[in-house]
């Protein structure tokens, strides 16, 4: 296989289930309120494509926000936890109870409490994208061998240089890691709890937009809005393993 | 609780190499540890001649793995124990580059541990360890993951080494070979709990053409005769 095939493997792939999905579409005449076909749902982004736009962006803005509030206290977390042994002990279960705790089922909650749609939408999708950044950094920082551990005792380095010079960037890949499988869960952190928000009211983002061409039985719309958050989730996860390399590369760690 | 080691007393002359030999689970390791103050003995004391346990820095220390920070050069590698002694890069890079020559290493200053050889990698970690001009080195079966030649190779040089360096070396390792080639002197150690067995003097002038020597051969007769009896029942 060489490097242009695996370039465009995916993409020839892509065209083909659009050619049989059309096809299907087609042959059998499904009307579009069931399934429209993709030249439909290209008409219907084609149609009104700064609308959907905008609320992508709307969407993104809450994703990007609660990546990073999910980032920084996921980390804070993961060191507060390696460097206090009672910190680690109080923090561990709750860590677990945020992981397990269905956002759907809080989202309306959180929105009510909060108030202000933007802050309550970032809450939501920080709650969701917390933990993979979490765990990974505590893996990360307990990462390193007892014999390294041992060395730098050996040589009286205190708390703070073990932790700059041996525990930070033993941690860096794990953290680069967890932070592009909380990037996908802040874009579906985000979604949801759009969907919840746009139910009450709130119109804005592109769930609302799906909801909203729901209601109007615009499928081909729907699905349009579909398509583009699927490819802001490709470009994300696209995005942060780059971002992820470059850092590691600048650091010295490939 | 296991007893790792019991009733151990072994007196370390300055500038001598000693080779702490026993089959694994003897205790050669931890003693190895109780001297670097890695661990603390429940029971008995180390004695110095400077009347007080060394700095940090005074005592090199050789793992079984290369142990390098995998994203460091080669060059921060070594410049590390300086470095936790809060001295300065532009100060430390003599002594740094010096401890690489030393090693062999002249050259690959900016190589990353995974662009280095095993060999290449443990010669690093032993300038490492020789950076800070420690007077008592503790190596911990350093040799041991490496293929034969590369352990000669480093035997040999980690002779040179230790004669022009004058340095304390304290050597722990499960080879008969090694023990002989190496050691001044040889420690003998038995399991279950670690005990010394017996100390043998080496009668061999320390240096490449060793090998070649029937007196090598017979000291390995010697400590593989004391060894037998030593042997734990399976």
């Amino acid at each position: 296989m060489t490097r242009a095939q695996q370039r465009a493997a995916p993409a020839v792939l892509g065209m083909l289930v659009l050619g049989m999905w059309d096809a299907v579409v087609r042959i059998f005449g499904i009307p579009p309120y069931l399934l429209p076909g993709p030249v439909a749902i290209f008409g219907a982004f084609a149609a009104d494509p700064f609308g959907l736009i905008l609320a992508l962006f709307s969407t993104l803005a809450v994703t990007f926000a609660a990546l990073c509030v999910a980032a920084a206290i996921g980390a804070l977390m993961a060191l507060a936890m390696e460097l206090s042994p009672l910190a680690r002990a109080a923090i561990q279960p709750w860590a677990v109870v945020l992981q397990v705790t269905p956002i759907v089922a809080i989202a309306p909650l959180i929105i009510v409490l909060v108030g202000e749609p933007f802050p309550s939408l970032v809450a939501c999708a920080t709650i969701v994208a917390f933990f993979p950044v979490f765990a990974n950094t505590v893996a990360g920082l307990a990462s390193p061998s007892p014999e390294l551990a041992d060395l730098f005792r050996l040589y009286g380095a205190g708390r703070w240089r073990t932790l700059r010079l041996l525990l930070v960037p033993s941690a860096l890949p794990y953290f680069l890691a967890g932070l592009r499988i909380s990037g996908g869960l802040a874009l579906v952190g985000a979604v949801v709890a759009e969907f919840v928000a746009g139910s009450g009211g709130f119109a804005s983002g592109l769930a609302y937009r799906i909801l909203e061409a729901g209601y109007r039985l615009e499928i081909p719309r729907m699905f349009a809005a579909l398509v583009l958050l699927a490819v802001a989730g490709i470009a994300i996860n696209a995005g942060l393993g780059a971002f992820g390399a470059l850092v590691l590369r600048r650091h010295g760690d490939v | 609780m296991v007893e790792a080691l019991h009733d151990v007393s072994l007196d370390i002359d300055r500038a001598d190499f000693v080779a702490l030999l026993g089959p694994s689970g003897c205790g050669k390791s931890s003693l190895l540890r109780l001297i670097a103050g890695l661990d603390r003995p429940d029971e008995g004391r180390l004695e110095w001649e400077a009347g007080r346990p060394p700095a940090p820095g005074e005592i090199g220390f050789v793992f079984q793995d290369p142990t390098l920070l995998p994203w460091a050069s080669a060059e921060d590698n070594v410049f590390l124990p300086l470095r936790l002694r809060g001295i300065a890069r532009g100060r430390a890079m003599p002594e740094v580059r010096a401890a690489l020559g030393r090693v062999g290493l002249g050259g690959f200053e900016q190589a990353r541990p995974r662009e280095l050889s095993g060999g290449m990698r443990m010669r690093v970690s032993i300038a490492r360890a020789l950076v800070t001009r420690p007077a008592l080195l503790l190596m911990d079966e350093p040799f041991a993951a490496l293929d034969e030649f590369t352990r000669h190779r480093l035997q040999e040089d980690l002779l040179a080494l230790w004669q022009s360096l004058d340095c304390t070396v304290v050597f722990v390792t499960h080879s008969i070979y090694e023990a002989a080639f190496l050691a001044r002197r040889i420690v003998l150690m038995t399991p279950r709990p670690g005990r010394i067995a017996q100390e043998i003097a080496s009668p061999l002038p320390p240096g490449p053409a060793t090998r070649l020597d029937p007196a090598y051969a017979m000291l390995v007769a010697q400590l593989s005769r004391a060894l037998q009896p030593l042997h734990a029942p399976p």
